[in-house]
């Protein structure tokens, strides 16, 4: 064949933009991982990092955009090259507001912070973890394009659920039991929620990793076990 | 495994729909074997896409549908192009009859050095056209899209036109004798990009009365343009002949292919 490889631009450009996917997905990871840590000990200097840190993400993700935008309207891009920059764009936004459940629970801290203590479940912690770990998987399989891991993600999205209900009911009984810990409490399911929204918004990445694939649309594992829409 | 490498991927059109047919053709120049086995069914009032690499034998493909490879000296054909069930590569069938029938546009605009009214009028009347003639040329110019920049100018040279103006003259020229089908072969790739976008426009206003197959070698093209689409390789072994790889709706072919060598050709890693 040729010696001078046709297209050499347009894959290093898909390139670049992968390697950029996977960098913003580790802020995404990072920020939810300290929002937690933060959440946990009540730590307003760090929940003060993340809350700003967010503005970062955006950014990233308004650039990851751009530069898909450039790539589809230089390279003209066919089949699984378009599959790809579409699925992109909307990755880059998933990963966008998976920031913006960190920032969330960030606030969260923020606004417990003058006010006393409560237990702290530790199932949140499991969460974050759990969900963490399922962005890192399906963002590996999204890079690499493996169908066949972006099709078993979704199915631990029933763990988080589970440690979502638990921290439910354990919350429903604080309530009962003290009454005056109810906004605190709310506060608290709103951080769990947020977890729970990010590990189903892990299975819409792994819904595109399978569209760059099989060229089909389609969703996957959805779960009976939720409270409806964010 | 998602893109088969060996299975046929060759869309299958209902037979009532099926405006010209090659069955098992075979295109020779002398002893070389030019396209091999080619079955396809092109359908009705539809823009079918012929695309490929350089050499696939596309060209030569499009011209075994009018018999217009006859004019190569030592071209023969085996097999079938089947049109209304008859093969007009039978013995008794006029080419110029299938001609006129199934008309040609080329890829550099070629008017006669004749007025524009005569270009068009040309063709009707050497086939004996008996009705009104002014009429004839007035309407074959609007449906080519060419009748307001040229109607107060019809003794004019032809070849005063634009390039693109020029192919829209052809394309009146190759309607007027009122064909069936009409093979384009590049019909877009001597012009500019806004009289590429009209002459692209036009086919799709000719798509409502005429069957068209065009042969390009732009992608996007074909992808704007066309209904379906018929990707002509290289077979493989290292043999220069062209065989069909894969044929299916445009929208299917350009998205998801079957096979990887269809995407691998449309997403430029070779041809």
């Amino acid at each position: 064949m040729n010696t001078l490889a046709p297209r050499q631009t347009l894959d290093r450009q898909l390139k670049k933009l992968n390697e950029n996917i996977l960098m913003l997905s580790s802020m995404v990871e990072e920020a939810t991982l300290k929002s937690v840590t933060a959440f946990q000990n009540r730590d307003v200097t760090l929940a003060k990092l993340i809350y700003a840190g967010d503005e970062r993400i955006n950014e990233i993700r308004f650039s990851l955009e751009n530069e898909t935008l450039t790539i589809i309207a230089t390279q003209q891009p066919m089949a699984r090259d378009l599959r790809i920059l579409a699925s992109t764009l909307e990755v880059i936004t998933e990963l966008e507001r998976m920031g913006d459940y960190a920032k969330g629970i960030a606030k969260i801290t923020l606004l417990l912070s003058n006010q006393p203590p409560l237990p702290y479940p530790s199932q949140v912690s499991k969460m974050a973890e759990l969900a963490v770990d399922m962005l890192h998987q399906a963002i590996g399989a999204f890079a690499e394009q493996d169908a066949a891991t972006a099709e078993q993600i979704p199915l631990r999205d029933d763990e988080v659920d589970a440690l979502y209900n638990e921290v439910n009911r354990w919350l429903i009984k604080l309530v009962s039991s003290e009454p005056a810990s109810i906004d605190r409490a709310n506060y608290l399911m709103w951080a769990a929620h947020n977890l729970e929204r990010m590990a189903d918004r892990v299975t819409n990445i792994c819904e595109r990793t399978l569209f760059i694939v099989t060229g089909k649309l389609q969703e996957l594992g959805v779960s009976d076990d939720e409270f409806g829409a964010s | 495994m998602i893109l088969s490498v060996n299975q046929p991927a060759i869309a299958d059109i209902k037979e009532e729909k099926v405006a010209i047919e090659a069955r098992e053709l075979c295109i020779y120049y002398g002893e070389f074997l030019v396209v091999k086995d080619v079955s396809i069914k092109i359908r009705r009032q539809k823009i079918t896409a012929i695309i490929g690499p350089s050499g696939c034998g596309k060209s030569t493909i499009l011209r075994a549908f009018n018999r217009m490879n006859e004019l190569v000296p030592s071209a023969h054909a085996t097999g079938a192009v089947l049109y209304h069930g008859k093969n007009i590569y039978d013995e008794d069938v006029d080419p110029v009859e299938v001609r006129r029938r199934i008309g040609m546009v080329f890829q550099k605009p070629n008017p006669f050095p004749k007025s524009i009214y005569e270009n068009v009028a040309w063709g009707a009347r050497i086939n004996g056209y008996k009705g009104d003639m002014n009429e004839l040329v007035e309407r074959s110019l609007k449906n080519a899209a060419l009748w307001d920049e040229v109607k107060d100018k019809l003794t004019q040279s032809g070849l005063s036109l634009s390039g693109g103006q020029q192919q829209r003259l052809c394309i009146a020229r190759a309607i007027a004798v009122q064909p069936d089908i009409i093979l384009m072969d590049e019909p877009a790739s001597a012009l500019d990009p806004i009289a590429t976008l009209k002459i692209e426009e036009l086919m799709r206003e000719l798509a409502k009365n005429y069957t068209i197959i065009v042969v390009t070698h732009n992608m996007q093209q074909a992808a704007r343009v066309s209904d379906y689409t018929a990707f002509f390789n290289l077979a493989a072994g290292g043999e220069r002949t062209g065989v069909l790889e894969e044929y299916g709706k445009t929208q299917k072919i350009f998205t998801n292919p079957e096979k990887k060598s269809t995407e691998d050709y449309i997403t430029g890693r070779f041809g």
